[in-house]
């Protein structure tokens, strides 16, 4: 029996094309772009159209501002570690919300134990920050805003505009986390007037391993890592070239399909919520209902813990994910469910279910099927559903 | 990552439910911490005639749950008594490394239970059960670090035994 892979934010299946790419390039694009001889030439060519592909998905104003990574995480720790760096002079306040991913908050975590200060904003019961609330926060010492696109956990989508319209005006730098937003969702970089924003190319049926940092022109930041000019000095280390050819080809297809994958996905998550609602009681769908990514779908199942949910649907060969505790390796529930809201119990019973262009509804129909029974079976032995019931 | 025992008792776990006309209940955990287990226990001519089990939590919690109350099924008090985690871990060829302790909670409840049916058979009037306790900390009640067993100090953003992070997750 096939996969049902419903966990297309852990990653992303490759395209075909973007497979073949690879494959052409693992056997033609040996060489080192930094290489001043034809097999450099060669190197240095499908490196340039691939950043070509990437500029256009986020609508960068020029190829040059996108530099390559090893993952969105890395991309962010550049970003907020490199302008941290680069303008201690002039302060050390950083500015966050409370439902970042863990390499914006472990950075920050880092940052502050260096003697930086930094302020994290609360969201509302849909996840939503209010950009009010940044501009109480701003200081004459803060140096960098950084706030999520699209929430991983909860699908939330920031008001980013509204907020780089504040710290545009106060002159401060502006870090946008858009991995799980990148390729999903349009994103104009020039729109949205970020400074700096980050990506990772296996949220759009990329490979794993290649990230992208768009760095606005005149932006004053550090390196994370120094050593050769690769990426015009901004990012040293030979690039891994083969990846960066896979990111390039799921860039252009992600751009050419952008207005199908939306209205695709968003079809899918309407049927799931509907469906969810329908077959399973006391259950809370977590994030904005509109202003949401629109391949995401975050539930709460009341009384039952997520772990033991993800067991039963692998065991019929569905793939989701969940934000408990237990199968993170966390000591405590997720921050971003307790943030929105949710009590420990509800924030240990979530799962993400995430999907692509690839996910049929007849996959949406199954999923709901065997969550059904897997809800019903780990209720019958759930001491929390059991109280509830007299 | 789950021993095939493991999973065999997830998928069809032994003696589930509550037993209403039980000699002795045994709770421990809390959804604080991710896992909750109650133990009910029928105890005749001071042995175990029946044993059942609710528990909320992941696929371990689970497939402790039900080994545990195979195990203890037709045991003497005295022979249950000796039932530890370790002994359930090991009956289950065990545990991932991080399941050993926030989820081996089965012979805790069990050892629980069996003093509730003995301070009810020695006439001791038990705690009326409050269920909002489980929803929140309560104090002297603390959550295990899964990678140390040290006691979680809810308070503070890492174990302060291992110092392993507290929402070090993904």
């Amino acid at each position: 029996m096939s996969i049902i892979n419903l966990d297309y934010i852990s990653a992303n299946p490759l395209l075909p094309e973007v497979q073949e790419a690879m494959v052409e390039a693992i056997k033609k694009n040996y060489g080192n772009p930094s290489s001043s001889h034809r097999l450099g030439d060669e190197a240095t060519e499908v490196l340039e159209l691939a950043r070509k592909n990437i500029a256009t998905l986020i609508n960068s104003a020029s190829p040059e501002e996108v530099v390559f990574t090893s993952s969105g995480t890395e991309s962010i720790n550049h970003a907020i570690k490199g302008v941290a760096l680069a303008h201690a002079g002039k302060g050390k306040h950083i500015i966050t919300s409370n439902i970042e991913h863990n390499a914006v908050l472990k950075t920050l975590r880092r940052l502050m134990k260096m003697g930086y200060k930094v302020t994290s904003v609360s969201v509302d019961e849909y996840g939503l920050v209010n950009p009010a609330d940044i501009a109480r926060a701003i200081t004459d010492e803060t140096i960098l805003v950084t706030i999520m696109h699209g929430n991983n956990e909860v699908g939330t989508i920031q008001p980013i505009k509204e907020i780089t319209r504040i710290t545009r005006e106060k002159d401060i730098l502006f870090h946008c986390d858009a991995v799980a937003s990148v390729g999903v969702v349009p994103i104009d970089v020039q729109e949205l007037d970020v400074d700096l924003l980050s990506f990772s190319a296996n949220q759009f049926n990329g490979p794993s391993g290649i990230g992208g940092l768009y760095m606005r022109r005149g932006v004053k930041i550090w390196p994370l890592l120094d050593g050769g000019d690769q990426e015009n000095g901004r990012r040293a280390g030979t690039e891994n070239l083969i990846g960066i050819v896979g990111a390039g080809v799921a860039a252009e297809i992600a751009s050419r399909e952008m207005e199908s994958r939306v209205n695709h996905t968003k079809i899918l998550k309407d049927k799931l919520i509907k469906g969810l609602k329908e077959k399973i009681g006391d259950i809370i769908i977590n994030g904005h209902h509109e202003i949401s990514l629109p391949n995401l779908v975050s539930v709460s199942v009341k009384y039952i813990e997520g772990e033991s949910i993800v067991l039963m649907l692998d065991e019929e060969n569905i793939t989701v994910s969940t934000r408990s505790a237990c199968a993170s390796g966390a000591l405590r529930a997720s921050h971003v469910l307790l943030s929105v809201g949710r009590d420990y119990a509800d924030a240990q019973g979530t799962l993400v279910i995430t999907f692509g262009k690839e996910t049929t509804e007849a996959e949406i129909d199954r999923l709901l099927d065997v969550l059904e029974t897997a809800v019903e079976t780990l209720r019958k032995m759930s001491p929390l559903y059991n109280k509830v019931q007299g | 990552m789950y021993s095939k025992v493991v999973m065999d008792h997830f998928k069809t776990p032994r003696n589930v439910g509550e037993m209403k006309d039980a000699d002795g209940v045994g709770e421990v955990g809390n959804p604080v911490c991710g896992d909750m287990m109650n133990i009910y226990i029928k105890v005749e001519d001071d042995r175990i005639k029946d044993i059942s089990f609710l528990t909320f939590g992941c696929g371990a919690a689970i497939a402790v749950s039900s080994m545990l109350t195979d195990i203890a099924k037709g045991k003497t008090i005295e022979e249950a008594k000796k039932i530890t985690n370790k002994s359930v871990a090991e009956a289950l060829e065990g545990l991932p490394k991080n399941k050993l302790h926030c989820s081996n909670l089965g012979a805790d409840a069990l050892q629980l239970a069996i003093k509730d049916y003995e301070d009810r058979k020695a006439g001791k009037v038990r705690p009326p059960s409050r269920p909002e306790d489980r929803h929140e900390h309560t104090h002297g009640e603390s959550c295990k670090c899964p990678y140390c067993n040290g006691d979680v100090n809810s308070g503070l953003e890492f174990c302060s035994h291992c110092g392993k992070e507290m929402n070090d997750s993904n």
